[in-house]
């Protein structure tokens, strides 16, 4: 019934898949934000220190509970963790390790889909020419899919079935198809990461302009590397850090326990998971750091860097900056930019496949063609909504819940059960089984106590942010169908703006923001005011209520008539992925009362 | 570019690529388990 002709082809082969499996987007785009927003090269002892007692511990448990169920010829969390630990109730917490893979898979190939599509646009030249904003609005216009740049209609849908139906023809061929994936995809990321990294360090003032006379690559490597040792006693950085590290490892997903269920008994798991880890590391820490922050501060400078510094800059700003080599070196830089940035993405969204279909496989013998192709529409119909209303927030939402939320919930948990429940003896007589490396013994220490401690510290700082995400506390406009409509938060030093213009279908407030500025003598930031303004747009039956020169809070009621808000296609959002959790949570069910009638249950 | 960020940059960026490259380098010249092992590359006959 096992699916025990799957094999990796090569040890090299499956340190790959897994480096590849935790590479992501978040390597190049979301480690060098948070080290500028959590004190520059300070950020980098906590993240290394976070690192030790949390990523790799977490690594060294999921890898050891993974094998240990694949030699009961389970490869999916739900029956790992049942042949662990007996009890009807905790194969139920594995459930999050396929829930987790599928509902992030649903949204993250709309991302990868983004990536083969700029791969496209920079090779077709569609960026040339084009000024920073207009860069910016083209990403705007394409995730708004009622708009298409190419003539196809609704582009972004097609880029994303497009991009679901390539995981899924690959994912078919099985553990071969994704090893052959990452042995390509992974030295190819390895590659452009290093020439767009070289070009990031060696740009210097070259790229100054009119507008942005002071520009100077070196400027961010500055930032981005003196340690603001002040920032080091603040919590706020040491969860930013703890956050960082769980997050770029793929840890909490299952796909590691999957992917490890493959290996034998006899074989090792304790320098395979250090190698795959410590590989993440380098295009982290030595490539992720080198791109995207000096790039961008060598052409618009440092204070640009400092305040639009986020996600959205892959895709609203390099390729502008790219432009600025000319035109022959854009279209090779976006290739290789966007290249690495999809081979990132589709390693870990094959990843994320892995877990069902094994389960399928495992449980119902189902074949990876079947396993393949069920994956893929369950994805394509739970991501759709986050394609078609991903500026109502549901991307944002799926984003927060299913790869956020449920990873720290599912780590948390199996990190107890492996320590406290399994038995950090039989844990880690499990882990050195085999090992090709002699592991400290100080690591069982650190699984039994520290790692526990932190994750539990990481989880429970996190309640009070997932309470007000439930109850929708990030907006005033909390009703899924209201009569009125309310200022959102307005930010700010006086929280309070005044309305500067009131059509029949638009209000135009203004209000003083602050942005922040490196004043690179004394080497520290200070905080300017500036004249910020904000737009509400309103459509047919919507009519604004406020008057001009109006001082406006928070919360304070704008507008009138009859309004869809925000909050209920999150909502639907919502009711999607428990429905998933559900149809998941009857599936183990009923592949228990299959195993109790086969004799193969184990409780 | 500035020395205190020169010394953090060459210690973190140094210790991850020196520790990447021993594990890796001890992947690949560790000797194979004996077959039946993991990987179906190094057997004799396919699977």
């Amino acid at each position: 019934m096992s699916q025990s002709n799957e094999t990796w082809g090569s040890r090299v082969g499956l340190i790959l898949a897994m480096a590849g499996n935790a590479v992501g987007l978040g390597n190049f785009l979301r480690f060098p934000v948070q080290a500028v927003q959590n004190g520059g090269g300070a950020f980098i002892i906590p993240y290394l220190i976070c690192f030790l007692l949390m990523g790799i511990p977490l690594l060294f448990i999921e890898w050891s509970s993974g094998r240990y169920g694949g030699r009961f010829g389970n490869h999916s969390t739900p029956y790992i963790l049942d042949s662990m630990v007996k009890g009807r109730v905790l194969k139920y917490i594995g459930v999050f390790g396929i829930f987790t893979n599928i509902a992030v898979v649903s949204y993250y190939a709309y991302i990868e889909s983004w990536t083969m599509s700029y791969v496209y646009h920079s090779v077709i030249g569609t960026f040339n020419g084009m000024t920073q904003s207009e860069v910016a609005g083209f990403f705007a216009s394409y995730t708004d899919i009622s708009q298409t740049s190419t003539g196809i209609p609704y582009e972004a849908v097609v880029f994303y079935i497009v991009c679901l139906a390539i995981n899924t023809f690959i994912l078919s061929k099985g553990l071969g198809g994704v090893e052959k994936v990452a042995k390509i995809g992974m030295p190819l990321l390895i590659l452009f990461g290093v020439v767009l990294a070289v070009r990031g360090l060696t740009l210097g003032s070259s790229g100054a302009s009119d507008a942005f006379p002071l520009a100077n690559a070196i400027d961010g490597i500055n930032f981005l590397w003196t340690p603001q040792l002040d920032s080091i006693w603040s919590p706020k950085v040491w969860l930013a850090a703890a956050g960082q590290i769980f997050f770029t490892l793929s840890v909490g997903m299952g796909t590691v326990h999957c992917y490890a269920a493959y290996v034998k008994e006899k074989d090792d798991i304790a320098l395979n998971s250090l190698s795959a880890g410590f590989m993440n590391e380098f295009v982290e820490v030595v490539l992720g750091s080198a791109i995207v922050i000096p790039i961008a501060a060598g052409y618009l400078g440092l204070d640009w860097v400092l305040n639009n510094a986020g996600f959205g800059m892959a895709f609203q700003t390099m390729p502008f900056l790219f432009q600025q080599w000319g035109p022959i070196l854009a279209l090779f830089a976006g290739v290789m930019w966007f290249g690495l940035l999809f081979f990132a993405g589709i390693t870990s969204s094959l990843a994320m496949g892995m877990p069902w279909m094994a389960f399928m496989a495992d449980e119902f013998g189902w074949s990876k063609n079947k396993g393949a192709w069920s994956f893929g529409l369950i994805a394509l119909i739970l991501g759709l909504p986050t394609v078609f209303f991903f500026k109502q927030g549901v991307f944002d939402d799926y984003d927060y819940w299913a790869g956020t939320v449920s990873l720290v919930a599912f780590a948390f948990f199996e990190v107890i059960l492996f320590s406290w429940v399994f038995g950090i003896n039989k844990g880690w007589d499990e882990l050195i089984r085999g090992a090709d490396i002699k592991i400290p013994i100080a690591f069982k220490f650190i699984m039994k106590y520290v790692t526990p401690l932190l994750l539990g510290w990481v989880f429970i700082a996190s309640l009070p942010d997932i309470y007000n995400n439930i109850t929708h506390k990030d907006t005033y406009n909390r009703e899924a169908f209201a009569k009125s409509y309310y200022a959102e938060k307005i930010g700010g030093i006086t929280n309070e703006a005044t309305v500067k213009e009131v059509t029949e279908n638009q209000v135009l407030l203004s209000f003083t923001n602050t942005k922040v500025s490196f004043l690179k003598a004394e080497n520290k930031k200070i905080v300017t005011p500036f004249e910020d303004q904000i737009v509400y747009d309103f459509e047919e039956g919507q009519l604004p209520s406020v008057k001009v020169g109006q001082k406006i809070h928070a919360g304070d009621q704008i507008a009138t008539g009859e309004f869809t808000n925000n909050v209920f296609y999150k909502n639907m959002g919502r009711l999607m992925l428990i429905g998933l959790f559900v149809f998941i949570c009857i599936l183990v069910y009923i592949a228990f009362n299959k195993r109790t009638r086969e004799g193969r249950a184990t409780a | 570019m500035n020395t205190s960020a020169l010394i953090t940059m060459i210690l973190a960026q140094g210790l991850v690529i020196g520790v990447a490259l021993y594990f890796f380098y001890k992947v690949l010249t560790t000797p194979p388990k004996s077959e039946p092992d993991s990987y179906s590359e190094n057997d004799d006959e396919p699977r």
